[in-house]
């Protein structure tokens, strides 16, 4: 790029009919001297009133509709944008506390709920217990009862026993005497003599 | 090829496209007015066009234009404050003309407008014109405080003055010589090592391996251009916004 360019622009003055046939005629027709090209371009006067009469015209212009069409444009754009983002902002701050409220709303349920569930499981407890005192209390009855009762039968069963154990043992005494002594013994008698070695 | 003889200054001669002389002024219409003329055509229509879909999600064209006017906006607004606003499309004109002009003339065959002396001095004439029609309208020979910094030595004062008068005077002259010198050095420079790529080329095999050090310098120059076009241009604008500032609050 570089290299085409320089190149060009280096044979532009060197090749002298092209030069003449660009910028001959202008040259010819205003009768700027040759000479002019010998003085440094930027500092040739001759060039001023032209370039200072054509920067105020493009200069002019150019502020003007920038003034006019481009800035009230652009700032228009950038004002509807900030309006816009505050008015998000505000929005999204508004919708926050509406955030913030329900959070603690539901804060606040879930503590009364808790409450009541202590409570509900608290009464739940009290009734279970009170429940279970009175079932444990009409069975320790029946226990009881049926503890008495045992002992009651167990009372009569041994009494039972003992008078059979009598019984028996006078059958037995009858027996051995019968088996001794070959003569039968009178129930009365050996009763007798039973209760005698019992009692 | 008679003359191999790269001529670095052959890129700024004006040349009349359309003649005009009015009362003994030659005011041809050169090669320097089109390139003006395409400054302006292609800057106005990149901001006009970028943003005519007035997107509220800009685009990257419509960032850049928003992008140049928020710059601008925010140059002027610290340096001159809100006051300074009321110059925004003037500053802003003269940013992206200067930036506009400074970039076409990067293209090779392309004219730079703001390497001639007299278009960097008829803007910062302008500036300066601004600046002081401006001061004396609002502030009245109060403006003249300018030149008297408070808390000056009565002794000192009249040496004091000539400095800041001086210093005043000067400002045209720096502010056009710093835009023309950088464009004009720039240039030259990028032709005079394009330059040595064409002569040692020519040179055969050598000479071709011999240029390459010359195009990398001129492929790196061109980088550097690229930054200053940049940098004048933001640099005109921010003197701009200083000097206007000293037309709004002449006190120092």
């Amino acid at each position: 790029m570089f290299v085409t360019s320089a190149f060009a622009q280096e044979s532009a003055p060197s090749a002298d009919t092209s030069h003449a046939a660009t910028g001959g005629d202008t040259h010819s027709g205003t009768g700027v001297p040759a000479e002019a090209h010998g003085t440094f371009p930027p500092f040739n006067p001759e060039t001023f009133p032209s370039q200072l009469l054509w920067l105020a015209i493009t200069f002019g212009l150019f502020y003007l509709f920038l003034k006019r069409v481009v800035m009230p444009r652009v700032g228009g754009i950038i004002d509807v944008r900030n309006d816009r983002i505050s008015q998000d902002l505000d929005q999204a701050a508004k919708l926050k506390g509406e955030a913030d409220a329900a959070v603690a709303a539901y804060e606040q349920e879930l503590a009364e709920a808790k409450k009541n569930a202590n409570a509900i499981g608290q009464q739940a407890n009290d009734a279970a217990k009170a429940e279970a005192e009175t079932v444990r209390k009409k069975i320790e009855a029946s226990l009881d009862e049926k503890l008495g009762e045992a002992e009651a039968r167990i009372a009569s069963i041994k009494a039972n026993a003992m008078k059979e154990v009598g019984s028996i043992a006078e059958d037995t005494a009858s027996a051995i005497v019968e088996a001794l002594v070959g003569g039968k013994a009178s129930k009365a008698e050996i009763a007798a003599a039973v209760k005698s070695v019992a009692g | 090829m008679a003359a191999d003889k790269v001529d670095p200054i052959h890129q700024f001669h004006i040349n009349k496209l359309i003649p005009i002389e009015i009362g003994g002024y030659d005011l041809s219409f050169t090669n320097s007015a089109l390139f003006m003329v395409a400054t302006v055509v292609v800057a106005a229509a990149f901001l006009f066009l970028t943003t005519s879909s007035r997107s509220l999600v800009p685009g990257r064209l419509q960032s850049v234009s928003e992008m140049a006017y928020e710059f601008v906006g925010n140059m002027l607004r610290d340096a001159a404050g809100t006051q300074g606003m009321k110059f925004f499309p003037f500053v802003f004109s003269l940013f992206m003309f200067v930036l506009v002009a400074n970039l076409l003339g990067l293209f090779p065959y392309f004219f730079t407008v703001t390497s001639h002396i007299i278009v960097t001095f008829g803007l910062a004439a302008l500036v300066i014109g601004t600046v002081v029609v401006y001061g004396f309208m609002k502030h009245g020979f109060g403006f003249l405080k300018l030149f008297v910094p408070h808390g000056v030595p009565v002794f000192l004062l009249p040496l004091v003055v000539l400095i800041e008068v001086i210093s005043f005077v000067s400002r045209p002259v720096s502010l056009s010589v710093r835009l023309f010198a950088n464009m004009l050095a720039g240039h030259i420079t990028l032709k005079v090592f394009s330059g040595f790529v064409v002569s040692l080329s020519a040179l055969g095999a050598v000479g071709v391996a011999g240029s390459i050090l010359p195009l990398a310098m001129a492929v790196a120059l061109t980088a550097l251009e690229l930054l200053v076009a940049f940098l004048q241009a933001y640099v005109f604008a921010v003197l701009t916004c200083m000097y206007l500032n000293d037309a709004l609050h002449p006190g120092h």
